[in-house]
C-alpha cells in the first residue's frame, strides 16, 4: 500500500496473502483498499463461505471499534459479506518498516514512542491486533496507522497483549538488527506513558514467559 | 561394498514393530504385532506393555529371518527411547539393549517423531518439504533450519489422531478409530455446523471433540456427524498448512504419520499445495502407522553420523519433543 495509485488501470491486486488478496480500486473517483477473502477449494462450500464471512464481519468490527476508540485504523468504506470482502480508505505511505530505514535517529525514535502509546491504547481499550509487525503499520506523514486486523480479537488477556510485543519485537529485531534495541526501548516508552510503570513491567514478564515457552520462536518474523 | 544392516524397534504406543533395513534404504523387512483395546477403551498402557513383552521375541527374531540376515551382521541396533507410552517403551529399551550387547553392536536412541519424518522422505524422495506430522501423538507443522526441526505450527490441545480416537472410544469403536471414522463418514455428505478454530498457524480440536459428541446426543446421525467432523478437522489443518507454505515459500509438502493415511486430509492437502506451485507428497502406504522400519531407517541414518549412545545412556524419554533433536545428518537448504 506504500506505493501511490498512479495511472495504472484499477483495480489493481497489490499483495495477495495465504486468506486474502488486496486491491487498489477507483472508489466513487478516490483510491481504495478492497481486501477480499478467497475461496478455499479445500472446504465444504457451505463451511468455507461461513467462514469467510465470519471472518470479514470479525475483521472489520475490529477496525470498527478500534477507530471508535481513537486507534487510527482505515475507515471501512463498504463491507460486502456475500462476497466477504470490504473497501477501505486508502492510506498514503510507507510501512513503517520501511520508514525506520529513511528517516533520522531522533524521528525514528519518535515514531516508535507513537507506535507504543497507539498499542497500549489498543490493549486498554481491549482489543489486540494478533499479528502485530513493523509491515503492518503505515506512517502517514508521521501519523501511525494499524491494518490487518485479520487476526485480530477483544481480548483483555496478558497473554495475547504480549503476544503482540513479541511478535512486533521480533518483527523489529529481523529486519532493523542495527537499532532494534533503540526502537523497541522507544516503543516501550511509548507504551508504558500510557499503561504505566506497573502494568508495563507484568506484559514484560509475560513476553519473557512466552518466549521461553518457545512456541512463538522461529514463527513470523 | 558391504551393505550396512540397522536394526529397528519400535514400541512407543500400540504396535510392537521390528524392521532390517539396509545403508541405501532398502527396506528387508518390516514385521508388526499391534496391540488392539477393547472397543470403548483407549490403549492401556499396562495391557499394551504385556502385550509387547509377550510378542517382542516372536516379532525379533521373524524381522532378521525375513531381512535374511543374523544377529552378528548387524552394523547397529537402533529404538524408539520416545517420546510415547512409558511401560511400552521400557518394553522396546529393553530388548534392544538385550540385542545390542549380545551381539556388541552400537546402540541407537531415536525419536519416534523423526522416524515418521525419515521415513517419509525415503519412501517420497522428498528433500527438503515442509512436513505435515500427524499421528495419535503429533499434529504439527515442521521445516528444517539450521540443524533441527522447526515447528511453525501446532495443535494448541489434543491432536487430530486424539480427535478420532476420543471420538471413536466415546462410541464404543476401537482405536485407532481412523479408518472407521472415515467409512463412516464416506457414507454421508451432510454438513452439521461444527467449530472450526484456527489461530495462525495452529489448530485447536478439543472444541470441536465437545461440539461432535454433542451433536450425535441431540440426535444428529452418526454417519452426519463422522463426515463434519472429518470435513472440519482436515480443512482446519489445511488452512494452517496453508499459511506456514506461503510463508516458508517451501517447493514440496510432505504428509507422515498414522493419519497420513485418511484419504480426505490426503485429497485436501494436495489440492491446497497445488496451488501454491507445491509438490505433494504422502508417506508410502505400509509406513503411515508406527512401524519398525521408521525407527532402523532414522537409525541408519543417526549411526552413520555418528550418533549412538551407551547403554548407561539409554534411559526412555516419554515427553521427548522432536525439536530438540540434533539431525547432523541433513543440511540446511535455505
Amino acid at each position: 500500500m506504500s506505493e501511490s495509485p498512479g495511472e495504472a488501470a484499477l483495480p489493481k491486486l497489490i499483495y495477495r496473502g495465504a486468506e486474502a488478496e488486496i486491491y487498489l480500486e477507483d472508489w466513487y473517483g478516490e483510491p481504495a483498499v478492497r481486501k477480499s477473502r478467497i475461496p478455499k477449494p479445500y472446504r465444504v462450500p457451505e463451511l468455507d463461505s461461513a467462514i469467510r464471512r465470519t471472518r470479514t464481519l470479525h475483521e472489520t468490527n475490529l477496525m470498527h471499534e478500534a477507530r471508535r476508540v481513537g486507534i487510527p485504523v482505515p475507515v471501512i468504506q463498504h463491507l460486502d459479506p456475500e462476497e466477504s470482502s470490504f473497501i477501505m480508505e486508502y492510506v498514503k505511505g510507507p510501512t513503517l518498516k520501511d520508514e525506520l530505514y529513511a528517516i533520522s535517529p531522533e524521528i525514528r525514535r519518535r515514531r516508535c514512542t507513537d507506535l507504543g502509546r497507539v498499542v497500549a491504547t489498543m490493549h486498554e481499550e481491549g482489543l489486540v491486533h494478533g499479528d502485530l509487525t513493523i509491515s503492518n503499520v503505515l506512517s502517514n506523514n508521521g501519523k501511525l496507522f494499524l491494518i490487518d486486523f485479520g487476526l485480530g480479537d477483544f481480548s483483555n488477556e496478558l497473554e495475547d497483549r504480549g503476544v503482540d510485543l513479541l511478535l512486533l519485537n521480533r518483527a523489529m529485531k529481523s529486519t532493523h538488527v542495527k537499532f532494534h534495541e533503540q526502537i523497541f526501548a522507544a516503543f516501550l516508552g511509548g507504551y508504558g506513558m500510557v499503561v504505566g510503570r506497573k502494568r508495563k513491567a507484568e506484559i514484560l514478564n509475560k513476553v519473557r514467559e512466552i518466549e521461553r515457552r518457545g512456541r512463538y520462536s522461529e514463527r513470523k518474523a | 561394498m558391504f551393505a550396512m544392516y540397522c536394526l529397528g524397534i519400535e514400541s512407543t504406543a500400540h504396535t510392537f514393530g521390528v524392521s532390517v533395513v539396509t545403508d541405501e534404504g532398502k527396506i528387508l523387512s518390516d514385521v508388526r504385532d499391534v496391540y488392539a483395546s477393547k472397543p470403548g477403551t483407549g490403549i492401556h498402557p499396562r495391557e499394551a506393555a504385556d502385550h509387547h513383552s509377550e510378542v517382542a521375541a516372536k516379532v525379533v527374531s521373524s524381522a532378521l529371518r525375513e531381512g535374511g540376515i543374523s544377529g552378528g551382521q548387524l552394523d547397529g541396533v537402533a529404538v524408539a527411547l520416545g517420546p510415547g507410552l512409558g511401560p511400552c517403551l521400557r518394553v522396546g529399551a529393553t530388548v534392544a539393549r538385550a540385542v545390542a550387547s549380545c551381539f556388541r553392536k552400537p546402540f541407537i536412541p531415536v525419536n519416534h517423531a523423526i522416524g515418521h519424518i525419515e521415513i517419509g522422505t525415503l519412501t517420497t524422495g522428498a528433500r527438503d518439504p515442509l512436513v505435515v506430522l500427524v499421528s495419535g501423538g503429533h499434529t504439527a507443522i515442521l521445516a528444517f533450519s539450521g540443524d533441527k526441526w522447526r515447528v511453525f505450527g501446532e495443535t494448541e490441545d489434543i491432536t487430530l489422531g486424539n480427535l478420532y480416537d476420543m471420538f471413536a472410544r466415546e462410541i464404543d469403536l476401537p482405536s485407532p478409530a481412523g479408518p472407521q471414522i472415515e467409512k463412516l463418514a464416506s457414507k454421508s455428505t451432510n454438513f452439521v455446523p461444527l467449530p472450526y478454530v484456527v489461530k495462525g498457524n495452529d489448530v485447536s480440536y478439543s472444541g470441536l471433540l465437545t461440539a461432535s459428541l454433542a451433536k450425535l446426543r441431540s440426535g444428529a446421525s452418526l454417519a452426519d456427524v463422522c463426515y463434519s467432523m472429518q470435513e472440519v478437522s482436515c480443512s482446519m489443518l489445511t488452512e494452517a498448512v496453508e499459511r506456514s507454505l506461503a510463508y516458508t515459500r517451501k517447493k514440496e509438502v510432505l504428509l507422515t504419520g498414522g493419519v497420513a493415511a485418511n484419504s480426505t486430509l490426503q485429497k485436501k492437502l494436495s489440492e491446497m499445495v497445488l496451488l501454491h506451485d507445491a509438490i505433494p507428497k504422502v508417506v508410502a502406504h505400509p509406513y503411515t502407522g508406527d512401524c519398525g522400519a521408521q525407527i532402523a531407517w532414522a537409525g541408519m541414518l543417526a549411526l552413520q553420523a555418528g550418533e549412538t549412545a551407551e547403554i548407561a545412556n539409554s534411559r526412555v524419554r516419554p515427553r521427548w519433543r522432536l525439536e530438540d533433536v540434533r539431525i547432523p545428518w541433513r543440511s540446511s537448504a535455505s
